[in-house]
């Protein structure tokens, strides 16, 4: 396949970035932070995590150094593009009390620079879509997740080393990114440090052009798709998605789901680093006299008691219904809605679970326990 | 060279921005339950269909999602009848005639009382649940003569919390409509039946096999009453609920109101009991 790639050098890679600066965009990418690969904004490849790795596993992560100089020698970060295109508050808008009662203010368009991610997985990517398919093609969309989402330039990266946690090669989503980058680079170490470049639209395409760069060799290639075969078979997780959204719907009564809530905190913890739980509530807050009041949208979790309320009390009162709901629907119900999985097979649930909870041994759990009776009610579409 | 700022889209219309409503008039209906008329703030007048909610917005307090108690046959004023139970609410039933709330809407699916055309309908409401019914109730009254047999069934706590008294009579009296009456608690002077509204089902007048049937109520009480109705002979698939959940938007996007696969804010709130019967039987779904 004559994929036109390009390749770059470590300078050609810091020049990247500045290029993107210089377009207008933040570019945000991964970088150390209080002992972890977080994104943040980077002004050049000196801010990036050259030399770590992260060795993550069921309430566990520690960065630790690499034998070589590789930028992207870790795996997912904390959090993946969530905080950047899908912000844990959004103003929604702002009114002022007028004489008959309240009048709202023009809609500010977002105003903050438009942002470049650099280093996203292909995890991150796939939850990009996700959320595209959640919150922009349906009958009603996110106005704000549309406006960051439509300025956004990403560049992509293909995941090298997968941590213990990762599974995204059962979910069909990596470690390779298939689609949804503008530029996507290739790490490679030997014989000198370089990277892959190829590109996936026209505006990245001119971004590369202000890069000097050479054709990639078919050496280049072939170390590239050698990084994406070592990757798959290093993935620290299985998850089996055969068959999965019927074995989550007949274990609905499944006593499993106590033993669940034996150990599950319902701290959110897993909820906020999902890159694809779009659950949100809304806040009203209003200034000291009354006269001025905002709505934000903030995000939420199912694993919170309010979050089912209505009149009269927690629809979901009992932690077990909560996990029951998170990963039914992450695994069952989100097949139903949106014709994909929830998951990703990003690991973050398993590793920032401060319960060492593990969606895909509760998952193999639940299968084991469930004799798969065929329901068939339940299926739309 | 060009800088991405220029060339960004301009924000498309967005649908959590709630446009502001006027109060007309605020009528008591019980010792805790208001009607709201409202009228659009130099817009058009909003249209909509029975069994549709809003979300309803009291300034600097919240929203809530409310469903339609008005007239959709005629134009008039928008209208929400209100039980002052929290907050919002209670913000809402307490505003000032010429005071400005929000409306979001409407949202939702509908009750389609015209697939009853031609057979009998029975609505089953329990308390505040009347309601979201009255439309549908109205509805059927514009076109009374294209169905057979009308019954509204409805169940309240105590003769006080009764909804549209005067209009219930006016219905059974005038508009051919077989009202029967129970509350769960009646002291004092009545007269009339006591127990569950699921208790009237079994003896009501109408055609099972030819009936639409039109629920809201507490889930509780909706559960039972849809048994009663298919253990009647009405199909699974000709009963329909009005289902109650947390709502933070109306618009699908927020997820409060997922039940398993359905978000009842866009897939409801109306629903068929034959898609609802496995998922109302799983405690804290």
């Amino acid at each position: 396949m004559d994929r036109h790639a390009q390749v770059i050098d470590v300078d050609g890679l810091q020049l990247l970035i500045e290029v993107l600066a210089s377009r207008g965009y933040t570019v945000m990418g991964p970088t150390v932070r209080d002992g972890a690969v977080v994104v943040a904004p980077v002004a050049g490849v000196a801010d990036l995590p050259r030399g770590l790795r992260d060795e993550q596993d069921a309430a566990h992560y520690r960065l630790v150094p690499r034998d070589d100089d590789a930028f992207f020698g870790h795996a997912a970060a904390v959090q993946g593009a969530k905080p950047v295109l899908f912000p844990a508050d959004q103003l929604l808008w702002r009114a002022r009390r007028s004489e008959d009662g309240f009048r709202l203010d023009a809609s500010d368009d977002d105003d903050a620079a438009p942002v470049a991610l650099l280093g996203a997985r292909s995890c991150d990517l796939a939850a990009v879509d996700i959320h595209d398919e959640v919150l922009l093609r349906r009958r009603f969309s996110d106005a704000h997740y549309a406006q960051r989402r439509a300025g956004t330039f990403v560049v992509a990266v293909t995941c090298g080393d997968p941590a213990g946690t990762c599974f995204c090669a059962s979910t069909g989503t990596g470690p390779r990114p298939g689609a949804g980058f503008d530029l996507l680079l290739t790490e490679l170490l030997e014989p000198v440090h370089r990277f892959l470049v190829e590109v996936g639209s026209v505006r990245g395409a001119e971004v590369l052009a202000e890069v000097p760069a050479a054709p990639a060799g078919p050496g280049d290639l072939a170390a590239a798709d050698d990084v994406v075969v070592r990757a798959t078979g290093r993935m620290g997780r299985v998850l089996e998605t055969e068959g999965l959204r019927d074995v989550l719907y007949a274990a609905a009564e499944s006593p499993h789901w106590d033993d669940v809530a034996s150990r599950c905190l319902a701290c959110t913890s897993c909820t906020l680093v999902c890159p694809t739980c779009f659950c949100t509530s809304v806040e009203d807050v209003a200034d000291l006299t009354g006269d001025v009041a905002e709505r934000h949208r903030v995000w939420d979790s199912c694993f919170s008691k309010d979050f089912a309320y209505i009149h009269g009390g927690s629809l979901r009162g009992e932690t077990r219904s909560r996990y029951r709901q998170w990963i039914t629907h992450k695994l069952a119900a989100w097949q139903d809605q949106f014709g994909m999985l929830g998951c990703v097979g990003c690991g973050r649930c398993i590793t920032w679970c401060p319960a060492a909870i593990d969606i895909t041994a509760e998952a193999a759990a639940l299968r084991a326990a469930t004799p798969l009776v065929t329901t068939g009610e339940g299926a739309r579409r | 060279m060009t800088s991405v700022l220029e060339g960004r889209p301009s924000a498309p219309p967005d649908p959590m921005r709630p446009v502001p409503y006027r109060v007309e008039r605020l009528r008591q209906e019980t010792r805790d339950t208001w009607t709201l008329e409202l009228e659009p703030v130099g817009g058009a007048p909003l249209r909509y269909r029975a069994g549709q909610f809003t979300m309803l917005d009291a300034f600097g307090v919240g929203e809530v999602p409310i469903s339609i108690s008005g007239d959709p046959t005629r134009p008039g004023p928008l209208e929400h009848t209100i039980r002052d139970v929290g907050a919002v609410t209670h913000a809402l039933v307490s505003a000032r005639e010429g005071e400005v709330l929000g409306v979001r809407g409407p949202f939702g699916t509908t009750w389609d009382v015209t697939d009853g055309q031609g057979g009998d309908v029975v609505l089953v409401a329990g308390g505040i649940g009347l309601a979201p019914l009255r439309p549908a109730l109205l509805e059927l009254l514009a076109h009374r003569d294209r169905y057979g047999r009308v019954v509204l069934l409805y169940g309240a706590r105590t003769p006080e919390d009764i909804l549209f008294g005067e209009e219930l009579r006016t219905w059974a009296r005038d508009l051919g409509v077989a009202v029967d009456v129970t509350v769960d608690n009646g002291q004092h002077a009545w007269r009339g039946k006591v127990g569950l509204v699921t208790q009237l089902v079994p003896r009501a007048g109408f055609d099972a096999r030819h009936t639409l049937a039109l629920v809201c109520g507490p889930e509780v009480m909706m559960r039972y009453v849809a048994q009663a109705l298919v253990d009647r002979g009405v199909p699974a698939d000709r009963v329909r609920l009005s289902m109650e959940r947390s709502m933070k938007c109306g618009i699908g996007l927020c997820g409060h109101c997922q039940l398993r696969e359905l978000f009842v804010c866009v897939d409801g709130p109306v629903l068929s009991y034959d898609r609802l019967a496995p998922l109302l039987t799983c405690r804290e779904l």
